[in-house]
């Protein structure tokens, strides 16, 4: 089972949703797991706390041009889309940052002067807290300067096991990252805040979920009086309020010391218990 | 010699474009014979590595120079890899760039500057 959590825009409580509500399900089942998905920043390690058991490197196949072999014919260059390679007269070089590693300069080379190398672009980390001897957690970690997250989500996404219940927390937006992450979720959760950059880009999100065809409901973070800007809209769209989690200054001082808040916040807890439970209705687990 | 000088239009009298990778015109002068011919760019709506198809496309024209405004990372790897030269234009149209090379006025690029600048 694979619950995704995203929010199209940022800051909005993503990773204290997904990260308390991993600790808040695997009090109750056996087999929970938290995914970080956020390669880029991946913070959610920050309050689960885990000791790194085992680490694995994620890789990217690149072109290498054998300069003995090329005879600077340029067809690679030419059908590449990406202008991942220059070939000119007196010199050919790969910009390997620019290669999406669609291997059709393999088979464009007519004498076969191109091989694949592979570059290291992040890695993969896993282990399990002390203190939530239930919960697997993993996260990938993209190289600082890689131009994309999502080789190391695709190799984050391996680690899912059918048997357990997957908690998979997005990175912020919409773009490839996120929709790599997202699809063959089972529900999505979309956290929201009530503000109008809250609603432009939850709509977005939106769109993109009824689009891939996964079931969802939304959750409103740093509820307060503005609520009725995401209740309108949700009604209107005939989409589920899983429920909502007021605004305090509590939560956020706890949230900036990197503390966990089920079980420590008896308000946080309270609300969190509720969503839990509208979930649970929803997917039977 | 033969110099390239990125442009805006497809004359001698057109404004300079500061940017390189996405430039509309690459305006190639032969000092010699005083003949130009304009070149459209189409690597201008590139998603990705402008500069490298355009750094390509000058090379295939056997220029010597190029004079335009900035010039990033990659398009500058690729036109030191044929040693062509690039200088800083500062006049407003194309021909008055060509005047201020001849006249030994414009300084040489010898560091690319900031990926994505003409974005």
């Amino acid at each position: 089972m694979n619950i995704s959590i995203l929010s199209g825009k940022g800051g909005t409580g993503k990773t204290t949703i997904s990260t308390n509500l991993s600790i808040f399900l695997s009090e109750n089942h056996k087999n929970v797991s938290y995914f970080d998905f956020d390669v880029e920043e991946p913070n959610g390690f920050i309050f689960l706390k885990p000791g790194i058991e085992t680490e694995k490197k994620v890789f990217k196949k690149v072109p290498k041009i054998d300069k003995e072999l090329c005879t600077n014919c340029g067809e690679c260059s030419k059908l590449c889309k990406f202008n991942a390679i220059s070939i000119t007269p007196n010199n050919s070089t790969v910009f390997e940052k620019l290669c999406h590693d669609c291997g059709l300069c393999y088979i464009a080379c007519p004498v076969q002067a191109i091989s694949e190398i592979l570059r290291e672009i992040g890695k993969i980390e896993s282990g399990k807290s002390k203190d939530i001897p239930n919960l697997n957690a993993f996260r990938g970690v993209l190289n600082i300067g890689e131009p994309s997250g999502v080789p190391v989500i695709s190799a984050l996404k391996k680690f899912l096991d059918v048997n357990s219940i997957n908690i998979l927390d997005a990175p912020p937006g919409s773009s490839c990252s996120v929709i790599n992450t997202v699809e063959d979720s089972d529900y999505s959760i979309l956290v929201t805040e009530p503000t109008k950059f809250g609603l432009h880009d939850l709509k977005i999100a939106v769109e993109v979920l009824r689009y891939l065809n996964i079931p969802f409901g939304v959750l409103i973070n740093k509820s307060d009086e503005f609520d009725f800007i995401i209740e309108n809209y949700c009604e209107n769209e005939k989409i589920d309020i899983l429920g909502k989690i007021p605004f305090s200054r509590n939560i956020a001082n706890k949230y900036s010391k990197g503390d966990i808040l089920i079980n420590s916040d008896v308000e946080f807890t309270k609300h969190l218990r509720d969503i839990a439970s509208e979930l649970e209705k929803r997917l039977i687990l | 010699m033969k110099l390239c000088i990125t442009s805006t239009g497809n004359t001698l009298e057109s404004t300079f474009e500061q940017r390189f990778g996405r430039c509309p015109y690459f305006i190639i002068y032969d000092t010699d014979s005083k003949e130009f011919d304009a070149i459209e760019n189409t690597n201008g709506d590139s998603a990705h590595g402008a500069g490298i198809g355009s750094a390509q496309e000058v090379v295939s024209k056997n220029i010597n120079v190029l004079i335009s405004g900035s010039i990033g990372p990659n398009a500058k790897q690729v036109l030191d890899g044929e040693n062509i030269k690039v200088y800083k234009g500062t006049g407003s149209t194309v021909l008055e760039n060509i005047e201020l090379f001849e006249k030994n006025e414009l300084s040489e690029i010898t560091q690319a500057g900031k990926p994505h600048q003409g974005m």
